[in-house]
């Protein structure tokens, strides 16, 4: 008799073991990863499977140098993703990944860099950002731009602030509209971008979010000589394997879940303006 | 041989110029049409064209992939469309496309730019209608953003 | 034994033993057969489920079987399955399990996939396997399922005498004459008696054939096998000019034939059924009743459907515009950027099974034509 094993597309189940509320509809989930540790570069996700209802691609969002457990942050808004923000601690949640390619983190040694993330595109970011923090001296100057709708939908907020307190990386946070409670600046991602010190010609910018809010970004980028091939942005499409053998993700020539997620700006800058492509 | 001044004189943008300025800027521009549903520019392509409409009305869009287009406002006859041709890179931010039919005046952005270069004067008095302009609509886009029209609070 | 590359010559008579002696070793035989009014791939037991006489009358939209002349067991062009479906299969059960106090185990697949034997396949169909062997065996990640089906296979290949009116694998360099991807392969000559010269393509198919009488074949029968397959090359329905037609289909995405098309196309996904390329699929979840149990089944799926690229609530391409764009533009222009080659084996049967007669060699050749002597965006 021979059993055919599932292989690549045979999730590996693993304990919750604790889940964060972020916002409303937002929460980070951290599982036990098996023995060895779950090893990823910051930027790869994993399809996260919730029994008997579906898998759907998500970042990771821990940190690279702590594999001994693994953050996801989810937001609800599917059958999936509604199911799974519904688990709590003991339950488990099936993980096939690491899958596609992360930040240029190692391209972007000895330059300036320009983290910049609208709403739930922080989530991939952080872990790089976790990278550029602790691996500070390998990086020029570090700046980390965050646009959330309204303050109760900042991501990570008590994080944020650390970060904004730190000296060497400058960090700042805007929202599109804020209530009396809110001190900080107010309007879109991109107005942060004039207020930056950053040499244009050898910064690298890593960008997601939104991707209208991702195009915009990336036009004041340019704007500001971020050359485009030192642009980077995560793009999302229809996942159903992330091996790429179900063709949905497909974007031009690309498979969003091997050629990307994070994708060099140049690669893209044709396929993103055209309609439904 | 007909030239497009009497067309400029009759816009309401450039009501405020003399003849002189008119016939001098008229040689940057051309008669443009345009079939309903055709794009007048595209976002991310090179921004060359500053468009003052004459007949029909154009959506200014964003393109969301999973939900197609979304009309940002509209432009009708009288008011003038697309600024990226002034500022580099000259690349377009959103898409125009004509709602109906649309005639518009096209002036080319970098034939306008060097002559507003070359006529300081000329170009002063076209920023002042262009900042003018700029300072209408970004008040109306902050009403609009106001949402005042919404049932809950 | 005979070598690799060898001919022999069969006697109709004894291709029974061939068949048989596949089926004494274990394997499945699939194979053409009439049913349902066309000539389909199912299960057959041998010789007398061939289709004997039987032609395929084939244009845009329009198949219809007529009787030969002749008993020609093969004797009729690409019918609406190629073997996809054999190692693609159209359901596939990825996994199960089982749920149990929260946590949930992953349980082994406990299946022994047939082993079967093609008999038939066309060079274009050999084609479109080796491309799907190139995206299921040959990339990043294995799919096991196609490997296990894939594996045991054996291939009696028949090299093309007849060649239907959609057909233009010349055109796309991929037959009429089938070189590898076969144990065996058949040329029918009819002519005098009716034999077969018999090509040895493996050692699995030397050994076969050490099981059934043959004699080698002369210069006679290889000139008489070789002229079947020139005329086949001579005789094809359609052509499609291939040499750059990626940048020509890449540089005119809003051409505005992409909307002459829009308007005839249904989007009903029979082109993308009958590919032998086509490779999309979408996986579906399912339980018991009482959520203990689940299992997870690849089935396939089609980029014409407001499914496949939903994102945020919404499709991508939601025009049928722009579904046909991206299915052509995969199929031919894409496709090489992915693989290297291209995704279309010129079987014709995109052409003959739209309900409406969209042929992409047609379209192919709209959007050149507008192009080919000026300068393209």
């Amino acid at each position: 008799m021979n059993a055919v094993a599932a292989g690549p597309w045979a999730p590996t189940p693993l304990p919750i073991r604790g889940v964060t509320r972020e916002t409303r509809d937002t929460f980070t989930f951290a599982l036990d990863a098996p023995a060895d540790g779950f090893r990823f570069a910051p930027g790869q996700f994993n399809m996260l499977y919730v029994f008997g209802v579906g898998e759907v691609p998500i970042s990771v969002s821990g940190d690279p140098a702590r594999p001994e457990r693994l953050l996801h942050t989810v937001r609800a808004v599917g059958a999936v993703t509604r199911a799974m923000c519904a688990l709590r601690r003991g339950k488990t949640i099936g993980v096939r990944g690491p899958f596609g390619h992360g930040w240029p983190l190692d391209e972007a040694r000895g330059r300036d860099v320009l983290v910049v993330a609208g709403g739930l595109g922080l989530a991939p970011l952080r872990p790089a950002i976790y990278h550029l923090l602790r691996h500070r001296e390998r990086y020029g100057r570090v700046a980390i731009l965050y646009g959330a709708r309204s303050p109760d939908e900042v991501l990570y907020r008590a994080e944020l602030e650390r970060w904004c307190a730190r000296r060497e990386v400058e960090a700042r946070v805007i929202v599109d509209r804020a209530g009396p409670g809110w001190a900080g600046p107010v309007g879109v991602v991109p107005s942060l971008l004039a207020r930056v010190e950053m040499s244009g010609g050898s910064t690298v910018a890593m960008v997601c979010g939104p991707e209208v809010m991702m195009r915009f970004t990336v036009r004041d980028l340019e704007r500001l000589g971020v050359a485009s091939e030192r642009i980077f942005v995560s793009i999302e499409r229809d996942m159903k394997c992330g091996l790429g053998l179900c063709g949905h993700c497909q974007l031009g020539p690309l498979f969003v879940c091997k050629d990307g997620p994070v994708l060099r700006y140049d690669r893209l800058a044709e396929l993103i303006h055209l309609r439904e492509v | 041989m007909e030239t497009l001044e009497p067309l400029l004189r009759k816009h309401p943008f450039l009501s405020g110029l003399s003849d002189e300025e008119i016939r001098f800027l008229a040689g940057c521009a051309a008669n443009r049409r345009f079939a309903p549903g055709e794009l007048l520019f595209r976002e991310g392509e090179e921004a060359s064209a500053f468009y003052l409409l004459r007949e029909g009305r154009v959506a200014l869009e964003v393109n969301v992939p999973g939900s197609g287009p979304f009309q940002l406002q509209s432009c009708g006859e009288g008011e003038v469309v697309g600024w990226s041709w002034l500022f580099p890179p000259y690349r377009w931010q959103l898409d125009a496309r004509a709602v109906g039919a649309v005639a518009a005046l096209a002036f080319d952005g970098r034939c306008l730019r060097e002559k507003m270069e070359q006529d300081h004067d000329l170009g002063y008095a076209l920023a002042k209608l262009m900042l003018y302009e700029v300072y209408q609509r970004l008040l109306n886009v902050r009403l609009q953003r106001l949402d005042l029209y919404r049932s809950e609070p | 034994m005979v070598q690799i590359g060898e001919r022999v010559v069969v006697e109709r008579e004894h291709l029974t033993d061939l068949l048989a002696a596949l089926r004494a070793e274990g394997h499945r035989l699939i194979g053409p057969t009439v049913r349902d009014g066309a000539i389909v791939h199912a299960e057959i037991q041998g010789v007398e489920d061939l289709p004997a006489g039987w032609a395929s009358e084939q244009e845009a939209g329009t198949y219809r079987l007529r009787r030969r002349d002749d008993g020609a067991l093969f004797g009729y062009a690409a019918g609406s399955q190629s073997w996809k479906q054999s190692f693609f299969a159209p359901a596939a059960r990825l996994w199960h399990g089982r749920l149990e106090g929260g946590k949930f185990l992953v349980l082994d697949e406990d299946r022994a996939p047939p082993r079967l034997a093609l008999v038939g396949a066309r060079a274009c169909d050999l084609a479109a396997l080796a491309i799907h062997d190139r995206i299921f065996l040959g990339e990043r990640h294995v799919d096991p399922d196609y490997a296990a089906r894939r594996g045991g296979a054996f291939v009696v290949a028949v090299q093309c005498g007849t060649p239907g009116g959609t057909c233009f694998c010349v055109s796309m360099g991929t037959g009429p004459r089938a070189r590898h991807g076969f144990d065996l392969a058949l040329t029918e000559l009819l002519e005098g008696r009716h034999r077969f010269v018999v090509e040895v393509g493996s050692e699995a198919g030397a050994a076969l054939l050490g099981r059934v009488a043959h004699v080698p074949a002369d210069d006679g029968d290889a000139r008489d096998a070789d002229a079947v397959v020139e005329a086949a090359a001579g005789r094809m329905g359609r052509a499609l000019r291939a040499e750059g037609v990626r940048d020509v289909l890449l540089r005119n995405l809003e051409h505005p034939r992409w909307d002459e098309v829009a308007g005839r196309c249904l989007a009903c996904a029979n082109c993308t059924l009958v590919c032998p390329t086509c490779f999309c699929a979408t996986v579906e979840d399912t339980t018991d009743l009482a959520g203990a149990e689940a299992e997870r089944v690849r089935r396939w799926d089609s980029c014409f459907t407001l499914d496949h690229s939903h994102l945020h609530g919404g499709p991508v391409r939601t025009s049928i515009k722009s579904r046909y764009r991206q299915w052509l533009t995969h199929k031919l222009a894409t496709w090489i950027d992915q693989f290297g080659m291209s995704g279309c084996v010129g079987c014709g049967r995109c052409i003959t099974w739209c309900p409406v007669g969209i042929d992409l060699t047609e379209e192919v050749a709209a959007i050149r034509a507008g192009t080919d002597s000026k300068e393209v965006l």
